[in-house]
């Protein structure tokens, strides 16, 4: 019983990756069809960005990804050897990462880093290339690309070098956009700009997009359909309408509630917070992640808890029925 | 108070930059200058330096009494004129130098990336390597090697390249461990780029100022090993006029003509300072790069 998503890009049912004795990511479902602006949500240390390395096979050296499947475009991306992955990668499916600053290296131009791509997947010769650099430049919105084309990294600013790395990963016209966490590090008003770039870029390419962000706000405004990760599972997920209107999950509305929203949080009452940390789940764990931090535990969330549905596309993972805030208000 | 220690601390903190520049400056006009020499050392000498002369030997150098135009440095004990000797001399120190740093820059660059960007097990195997070559004594073994095999310059240069390689894996090791866990060594993975690319094209350019230090300190250690061993009689075999045999052969004249001893020596320091102030320069210059 999962979310049904027709002809997705991406599919993964039930991927897990563990490091040594601790468990990064337990049992993750999820799809992104094209066109679709899939956002993954969480706090630090939930197993967002390992869920997107697994995907394009970027984990450290030993670290091992176990899924029922994980497929690209119908591709099966766990039986490909390494050179068929990387044949892939940067080709049909990119990835944004979080600093801008350090994603660049610096001892080459933009230019020829971002026409290497395109030689080594299209074959095409450096002046193609750098046309073709030039013009995607031009499209995430950066003028005078023909002088740009020609600096170091160290010559931009940060807003700046996250739209080249934007542009490079669409050298190739991907498939699936993997963004992990593409604003974090850049100033609010840059964030906003570049947010909306990669919507705009999404929309015109129809592009499948993989956007990471532990900003709820960013979600509202992004994306088609979320998906909430807590302790390496994905435990609440949905379109984007479902899930705020709804919030199912203890965590997802102890999230919502983190948020003042105008108008309808009173001045001078103090805002939701969640106490405590992500805990680390050992091997074996088996229940709820959430149990210790949530104040409606019972001493049946230590068991397997089944994965229900709130109506729609709108799944949860709770032993709490759908309508359980209203049953508690009543 | 403090506006008097700042004017104090002033001149000292200019002297420095500037004293560092100068030195750089001059450690590459000695390189330059050795290199025009090297190249153009057939247009350079007067005489052939193979030539012997029995009845001109040890004539002294032009600021000397009893000297001869012809020879302005002299003549040596078998009457060869001693100024186109230096002037040879210079090729095959810098052939030596050059040779044998490519040599061991290739093992030692090689064996420092692989372990330092792997780790693991990878690194183990290349730390025991390094260890294992730094508990050979330099000196004895290419005294063994060149005992063997014989004295050539080939031979030279091979053993003195595959033995100093240490330093290069040591340097390009630790600074490849720096360099693999940027977040552009993640990005080209995700753009696609082979394992190769990687080492050769993102890491080794990153890394690349660190080891242009390391090789001229290499440099300066093969031209002075070659000496020695040449100086132990078992380098560059005769009648090559390397520096260091040069020294040899005139040892036993040193207190009477001492000008052919000096001669060599004075040579053979001035070029390895020179390489030693333009590798510090080097270092300055492309530390403050790095910081950018």
């Amino acid at each position: 019983m999962t979310p049904v998503v027709p002809d997705p890009v991406l599919s993964v049912a039930n991927l897990r990756v563990s490091f040594g004795q601790t468990e990064a990511v337990r049992g993750v479902t999820l799809a992104v069809a094209r066109g679709e602006t899939h956002c993954l949500v969480g706090e630090s240390g939930c197993g967002k960005s390992v869920t997107a390395l697994s995907v394009m096979n970027l984990l450290p050296r030993g670290i091992a990804r176990t899924a029922d499947h994980l497929r690209f475009q119908g591709q099966d991306l766990l039986g490909m050897s390494e050179r068929q992955t990387a044949r892939l990668r940067g080709d049909k499916m990119a990835m944004i990462f979080q600093e801008p600053m350090t994603s660049l290296n610096p001892a080459y131009t933009i230019g020829s880093q971002m026409s290497e791509v395109f030689e080594r997947h299209r074959g095409a010769t450096r002046r193609q290339a750098m046309d073709r650099a030039a013009e995607l430049l031009a499209r995430v919105g950066i003028t005078a690309p023909g002088m740009r084309l020609g600096q170091y990294p160290h010559q931009l600013s940060g807003g700046l070098r996250q739209r080249v790395m934007i542009a490079m990963a669409l050298m190739c016209d991907p498939e699936l956009l993997i963004a992990d966490e593409p604003t974090t590090a850049l100033d609010v008003t840059v964030q906003a700009q570049i947010l909306r770039l990669l919507q705009k870029l999404q929309q015109e390419l129809g592009l499948a997009l993989l956007l990471i962000t532990h900003d709820l706000g960013v979600v509202a405004r992004m994306a088609q359909r979320v998906s909430v990760m807590y302790a390496g599972e994905v435990i609440e997920t949905g379109t984007v309408a479902e899930v705020f209107a709804a919030p199912t999950h203890p965590y997802t509305r102890g999230l919502l509630d983190c948020i003042p929203v105008p108008g309808m949080t009173r001045t001078g009452e103090p805002l939701g917070n969640i106490p405590g940390v992500v805990p680390r789940i050992p091997l074996g764990f088996i229940g709820c992640g959430f149990r210790d931090r949530c104040t409606l535990a019972m001493p049946e969330c230590a068991q397997t808890v089944p994965l229900r549905n709130a109506g729609g596309d709108h799944f949860y993972l709770c032993r709490l029925p759908p309508d359980w805030k209203r049953a508690a208000a009543a | 108070m403090s506006a008097i220690v700042i004017v104090q601390s002033r001149p000292a903190r200019r002297w420095l930059p500037a004293f560092r520049h100068l030195a750089t400056m001059l450690g590459a006009v000695i390189i330059g200058a050795a290199v025009l020499v090297a190249i153009f050392a057939p247009y350079l000498t007067p005489h052939d330096p193979f030539a012997q002369d029995l009845n001109q030997r040890l004539i002294p150098p032009v600021w000397m009494e009893g000297s001869q135009p012809t020879h302005l440095l002299g003549t040596d004990q078998i009457g060869r004129d001693y100024l186109s000797r230096l002037i040879y001399g210079t090729r095959i120190s810098m052939l030596i130098g050059v040779l044998t740093v490519i040599t061991s820059g290739v093992i030692g660059i090689t064996l420092g990336i692989i372990g330092g960007f792997y780790g693991g097990r990878t690194d183990d195997v290349v730390m025991f390597l390094i260890t294992c070559r730094l508990s050979i004594p330099l000196i004895l073994v290419a005294l063994t090697v060149v005992a063997l095999v014989g004295s050539s310059l080939a031979v030279v240069i091979l053993t003195l390249g595959l033995l100093l390689w240490d330093r290069f894996a040591v340097v390009a090791r630790t600074t490849a461990m720096q360099v693999r866990n940027l977040d552009y060594i993640a990005a080209a993975q995700a753009a696609g780029a082979s394992r190769l690319h990687i080492l050769l094209r993102e890491v080794l350019p990153n890394i690349a100022n660190h080891l242009v230090v390391v090789a001229t300190l290499e440099m300066a250690l093969a031209i002075l090993l070659e000496a020695a061993l040449s100086f132990l009689g078992l380098g560059v075999p005769p009648p090559l006029p390397s520096w260091g045999l040069m020294i040899a052969e005139a040892k036993e004249y040193m207190f009477f003509s001492p000008w052919v001893i000096i001669t060599p020596g004075v040579a053979l320091f001035v070029l390895v300072l020179g390489i030693n102030l333009l590798g510090d320069g080097l270092r300055d210059l492309l530390g403050a790069d790095m910081r950018r």
